[in-house]
């Protein structure tokens, strides 16, 4: 189930990149000066990242890291 | 002169860090050492030197002529699709090619491949493959240092002499430092180009009175309004750049640089960071881009817009290259340089002129990596490793770094295309139709080295088709493109202002997917590799 929800979350993202609702207008300007295109594009570079940190939490690759760290010390056992 | 002067010092520091500061004893594998830092980066370092070798010229001067030209869309284009396919790529590949670096002790993607599907002069096609595209990358790193140089220095320092030293600095601190100098100087340059962003808005913002009534006149003119939306970009072609990113994973310079990592926790901070360094570099590298647009004063840009509108209003009447020669003129690979000069301070403009070499430089892990190919995947695997040793592999690889950046230096002194064009349509679509190659080897049992095959032919076959036809077909004046061929409303084939469209998409489109299919049908037809191989993987 936590993979699922991640994968829609991703695709959700990859999605929501393509704001087509904004495509033909330059209004509201945020802070009086940047295009909302521009300001939302912005925005979503943020959600980018904290999707990223999801994926940290939800599903690294432990697995590869355990067997990383069990080869290290086996090898500095043997030295 | 003062900005040039400033930039010399920091050319001067950039040598001076990757020669000298950061040599270390030479350990007991030597090739290991010189060409992947011994496997033992920290994450700080790892986090700075992996996007800054992922930014170039492009980033800075690429982004914000780009942006001049075609408006704020440049942003969604590149860089927020960017953040969040690359750091994907590197979350789920490089993670997984890093584990296998340091099982297999492999050092370049094509020894991963060779070993994965039991394959050899196929993994010589995927050799050759890569650095003939890599090679574009290299020449925009050298194009962009002319250009910095030449325009930084009001024109004191020519182009080729500006492109030389920039080759000469970069091929200094690869040959001497390898992959630990690379990295360092990465890191000294992602710092410096970061704070570029931040700097340069407040300046050139200050300068320009604010942005509220520039942006407010570009309102009000029909011919700038646009700049500020996306109506002039079709939906399909933003929707093709996100294939664009794939191709960052694919690149031999970035998936080598995923083996330097000392532990693999450290790819969870650059994961996240990412999107956010290429927001700080790109947002205003871009918004700046767009400003420019309303300056009047600068007559260096007032010739790029009078260009621009003549081939406009007059760009179908006149002769392909009278139209290439106004497109060459209404570049603005140097609008944000042009605007530094115009608001900063003089000492300020070089300071800032030096982050824009920073990213520019950023051609010194290619060199780089393609030596680290040479030697592994042509010098060793053929058996010079252990008929000659270590020490001479190495010392082949510092030859092979001196001989390409001459040739790329050569090159770059020919080349007509802007920076962003050169990028985009060579290299960036051929790699990103090679990453189906990575996710086949590491996450289908099932792939095959034909299928690797049939992808990596395809890929460079779609190259140069593209090239080809963009040869043949001069690109059309900014309006209609020329089409070959229609499908129920649809335009097959068609060569528009900027490049090509398949269906309105770019060519990275189709080129991925049919990479992938070919990928996919041609393994599931052939011999499969032996069990204790796949073993190895799954």
């Amino acid at each position: 189930m936590k993979r699922i929800l991640l994968v829609v979350a991703v695709a959700l993202l990859y999605f929501l990149h393509q704001d087509i609702w904004f495509w033909r207008t330059a209004h509201p300007l945020v802070f009086g000066f940047i295009p909302i295109g521009l300001f939302y594009q912005g925005c979503f570079s943020i959600a980018a990242s904290l999707l990223m940190w999801l994926l940290v939490k939800q599903a690294w690759p432990v697995h590869l890291e355990q067997e990383m760290e069990q080869r290290e010390s086996e090898e500095d056992a043997k030295h | 002169m003062i900005p040039a002067i400033v930039v010399f010092i920091y050319l001067a520091s950039v040598l001076y860090i990757g020669i000298f500061a950061f040599r270390k004893a030479k350990s007991k594998k030597e090739a290991e050492d010189y060409f992947l830092a011994s496997r033992s980066l920290g994450p700080f370092v790892f986090l700075f030197s992996l996007f800054g070798t992922n930014m170039t010229a492009f980033a800075i001067l690429g982004s914000s002529g780009h942006a001049f030209q075609n408006g704020i869309v440049t942003f969604g284009l590149m860089a927020s699709s960017s953040g969040l396919v690359i750091p994907l790529t590197i979350f789920f590949i490089g993670t997984r090619v890093w584990a296998l670096g340091k099982k297999h002790g492999f050092m370049t993607p094509v020894q991963m491949f060779r070993d994965r599907w039991d394959c050899s002069h196929i993994g010589t096609v995927i050799f050759v493959v890569q650095s003939v595209l890599l090679v574009p990358y290299i020449i925009i790193g050298i194009m962009g240092g002319g250009t910095t140089l030449n325009v930084i220095s009001g024109g004191f320092v020519p182009y080729w002499f500006g492109g030389a030293i920039v080759a000469l600095v970069v091929m200094g601190y690869v040959f001497f430092g390898g992959m630990r100098g690379t990295a360092w100087v990465n890191t000294f340059q992602t710092i410096l180009f970061l704070s570029f962003g931040a700097l340069a808005i407040i300046v050139i913002g200050t300068g320009m009175g604010g942005f509220k009534s520039a942006v407010n006149a570009m309102l009000a003119s029909p011919a700038l309004a646009p700049l500020l939306t996306r109506e002039r970009i079709s939906p399909y072609y933003f929707f093709s750049y996100t294939f664009i990113p794939l191709s960052a994973i694919a690149f031999p310079h970035i998936l080598i640089f995923c083996l330097t990592a000392e532990k693999m926790k450290h790819f969870q901070k650059t994961v996240i960071f990412y999107p956010l360094c290429i927001l700080a570099i790109w947002l205003p590298c871009v918004f700046l881009g767009v400003m420019a647009n309303r300056v009047s004063d600068v007559p260096q840009i007032r010739a790029k817009q009078e260009a621009r509108r003549v081939l406009a209003t007059q760009g179908r009447t006149m002769p392909p290259e009278a139209r290439d020669e106004l497109r060459e003129e209404s570049a603005g690979d140097d609008v944000i340089m042009l605007l530094l000069q115009r608001y900063a301070p003089l000492w300020l403009a070089g300071v800032l002129g030096a982050g824009i070499m920073a990213a520019v430089m950023a051609s010194d892990s290619q060199i780089l990596a393609l030596s680290t190919m040479f030697t592994e995947d042509v010098f060793a695997f053929y058996g010079h490793k252990k008929r000659f040793g270590e020490r001479v592999q190495v010392q082949t690889g510092r030859i092979f770094i001196v001989l390409i950046t001459i040739f790329a230096y050569a090159v770059a002194l020919r080349a007509p295309e802007t920076i962003f064009e050169l990028a985009i349509q060579y290299a960036f679509s051929g790699f990103a139709a090679l990453s189906p190659l990575l996710v086949a080897a590491l996450f289908w049992k099932g792939s095959t080295k034909w299928g690797a095959l049939a992808a990596t032919l395809w890929s460079a076959a779609a190259v140069v088709a593209i090239a080809v036809f963009q040869h043949i077909v001069p690109a059309p004046a900014p309006g209609p493109s020329i089409v070959f061929g229609k499908i129920g409303g649809w335009e097959v084939l068609s060569r528009t202002p900027g490049g090509t469209a398949i269906f309105g998409f770019m060519p990275v489109v189709p080129m991925v997917i049919i990479s992938a299919l070919l990928m996919w049908t041609v393994s599931l037809v052939t011999q499969k590799p032996d069990r204790a191989t796949i073993a190895k993987y799954f």
